[in-house]
């Protein structure tokens, strides 16, 4: 149950129709002939809003386009089309100091705190970098801001002097947050940031996140494939399926009664730790359609098992079943609406 | 180190390990992956082993077939499948054992496959070297065992290169190579970890769906407690090295009965959601050094009744009810 974010701040964050697709190597003879170059779609067409204090929670498979779309909030990468627009300042055309500080404002957080942290660096020095860049602190208040930030993700004082290799995962993981709410954001976009711990150091670093986001009133873009995860730490989720939301709404609603096949055939799949729910029929069948031959009409058709000619021939928008849960399917809603 | 008292055998065991010691040396000293571990996995039963990463869970799975990577070492203990004496076996005999009556799925089915022979090669080699197989015979079942795993269109499979499969469709062939030879025993070391989750229930399903038709026995060896719940029968859990408890797979998510399974259940975010709570509960600490093991229980430093006696207590398997052994005394007298 979420309690932090209760939907009704101010609008921090808003994406509407963001397009995202890579070009793909083309092999020689492709290219001799001038043949079109094939693109990966990575996001299509993602429109949706977050609020302050929110903590959003985006679920997807692999290809879903979950990374992309947080690599696209940070600038990291340029949009194709459409706009993302963060506080008054317009993220996609951003340049210069107001970038600078969007990126500023906008903090993330990755899934293998090893390879984000630079391994010749102290703790210390890879806390204060960013807080002195962005000009958070003097370099001579340097030391105090670290260890400030230190006791807020619960290590101690001495771990400043120590290399990330001298960490454990989980004090590794604490660093990373700490190094991303050095410069004092916004938002933290979180990428799958507890996916790599093991069970008993999740919960230890899914009860930190969960103290920051409110204490700082922080609000969050967070990316996990861990339906459980989600589920506990966002008030709102929005599910990915090759590059589209094909479901968002309230964590709750969405988990209790999911409308789209795609979100229930997730929650069916994912296995509980309860031998009670053992089932042997797969809930989805199937695999993800490759990002280069994207299926016409609804994406997850070529998977559903409630999939009609409809399917094939129209997109189906994202539209609201009930209040802020919207969902874009042909099929699936509309029964249950008939049901009740 | 104590002796860790194998629990008592029920039928006739398939395979069975038998107080298995396999180490490591690192900087910091020998690290006991495997300590003392003792368990056995009847004909067609599963078997789960899970544990935290660190926990000796993949050694000792590899122990089995003698595969510990250099520079591991199996030190003590034994190990009887279908009535040979694994470590007593002449390298050819343990040849002939593995890919035929014992086969093994690992958790990259990338890294496992040859990227430059082709689906076909790669499952008709232990035909025909098993199964004494021409060409066109192994090719044929090749087929077969494609069809056989859920691979669509699996005659024009056989030519493809691993690169051009998906992960999920890679872990179908491998699993088909696995079965080629009817094995008695599938070890699955991490089988789904690398998969999406909906392709991670296909794959589970079809491993559950083979062991009915073919009835071979499996130890799956797993870090995520919702898998282990949804596939084994019985379920050891590993802690340091050691064997913590062992029990039917229903009785330890249900009536665990040793503080760390307990403690490991309850971090989980699915039992926040049921018991409709914020907060997660955490294990405190980080898991043991295998080099530097604490005396007595390894799980003590991090355990929420951890008492005095616990540094002496031997890690030894105590029954705590039908079918169900803890390595934890005060939880078997019922004193936690």
């Amino acid at each position: 149950m979420s309690t932090n974010g209760n939907g009704s701040g101010e609008v921090l964050l808003t994406v509407e129709h963001l397009h995202k697709a890579f070009p793909v190597r083309q092999p020689l003879v492709d290219r001799v002939r001038r043949l079109p170059r094939q693109r990966a779609v990575a996001v299509d067409d993602v429109s949706f809003e977050v609020r302050r204090g929110d903590t959003l929670g985006i679920v997807g498979e692999s290809g879903s386009g979950k990374t992309t779309l947080a690599r696209l909030l940070l600038r990291l990468l340029r949009a194709d089309a459409g706009s993302i627009r963060f506080g008054g300042a317009e993220v996609t055309s951003a340049s210069g100091p107001e970038l600078r500080r969007i990126r500023r404002q906008m903090q993330m957080v990755f899934q293998d705190p090893y390879s984000s942290l630079n391994p010749r660096l102290k703790i210390g020095a890879a806390i204060a970098e960013p807080a002195v860049v962005h000009g958070i602190v003097s370099k001579d208040h340097a030391d105090e801001h670290v260890a400030e930030m230190l006791s807020l993700v619960g290590l101690p004082e001495t771990a400043a002097a120590r290399y990330p290799r001298q960490l454990s995962g989980g004090q590794r993981q604490r660093v990373a947050i700490a190094r991303a709410l050095s410069v004092r954001p916004e938002v933290l976009i979180a990428d799958e940031p507890v996916s790599a711990l093991d069970a008993s150091i999740q919960a230890q670093i899914l009860n930190l996140l969960d103290d920051l986001l409110q204490s700082l009133n922080l609000t969050t873009v967070f990316i996990a494939h861990q339906l459980s995860v989600v589920r506990h730490i966002s008030n709102r989720v929005a599910i990915m399926y090759l590059g589209r939301i094909v479901e968002t709404g309230p964590t709750e609603r969405v988990f209790e009664s999911p409308q789209h096949p795609y979100t229930a055939g997730l929650l069916a799949a994912a296995p509980r730790p309860d031998p009670s729910t053992r089932h042997r029929k797969p809930a989805v069948r199937g695999d993800i359609p490759s990002p280069l031959r994207i299926p016409s009409g609804c994406r997850f058709r070529t998977r559903c098992a409630f999939a009609e000619e409809r399917c094939a021939l129209e997109d189906p928008a994202l539209l609201p079943v009930e209040r802020n849960h919207l969902v874009a399917c042909h099929v699936l809603p509309f029964r249950t609406e008939a049901s009740t | 180190m104590a002796l860790n008292k194998p629990p008592p055998a029920r039928g006739d065991p398939l395979l069975e390990v038998d107080d298995l010691v396999t180490v490591f040396p690192t900087r910091s000293g020998v690290a006991v992956a495997a300590n003392h571990v003792s368990f056995s996995i009847a004909a067609g039963q599963t078997l789960g082993l899970v544990g935290e990463s660190g926990s000796g869970k993949s050694v000792t799975c590899r122990s089995i077939l003698r595969l510990v990577p250099r520079p591991g070492e199996i030190l003590g203990g034994s190990i009887h499948f279908d009535g040979k004496d694994v470590f007593a076996l002449s390298a050819r005999e343990l040849r002939a054992i593995r890919g035929a009556e014992i086969s093994m799925i690992f958790q990259d089915p990338m890294s496992s496959l040859n990227p430059v022979y082709t689906i076909g090669d790669q499952i008709s080699e232990p035909l025909r070297m098993h199964r004494g197989m021409g060409r066109r015979a192994a090719r044929a079942e090749a087929a077969q065992l494609l069809d056989r795993v859920g691979i669509p269109a699996p005659r024009e499979r056989l030519d493809a290169y691993p690169h051009e499969l998906s992960g999920g469709m890679r872990q179908r062939v491998m699993i088909a190579i696995a079965i080629s030879c009817k094995p008695k025993l599938l070890l699955a070391d991490e089988p789904t970890t690398a998969l999406d989750v909906t392709i991670q229930d296909q794959i589970l399903s079809l491993l559950l769906d083979l062991q009915a038709d073919e009835g071979m026995a499996i130890l799956l060896v797993s870090h995520d407690l919702g898998v282990i719940a949804q596939t084994c029968d019985r379920v050891c859990v590993m802690y340091g090295g050691y064997v913590v408890e062992e029990s039917p797979a229903a009785e330890i998510f249900e009536r665990s009965r040793h503080p760390y399974t307990a403690a490991l259940l309850r971090a989980l975010p699915e039992f926040a959601v049921e018991h409709e709570g914020r907060r997660l509960t955490p294990i405190p600490g980080q898991p043991p050094d295998l080099a530097n093991l604490p005396d007595g229980c390894p799980f003590r430093p991090r355990c929420g009744f951890a008492r005095p006696a616990c540094e002496e207590v031997p890690m030894i398997l105590e029954p705590a009810g039908p079918e169900h052994w803890t390595a934890c005394p005060f939880a078997a007298a019922g004193t936690l």
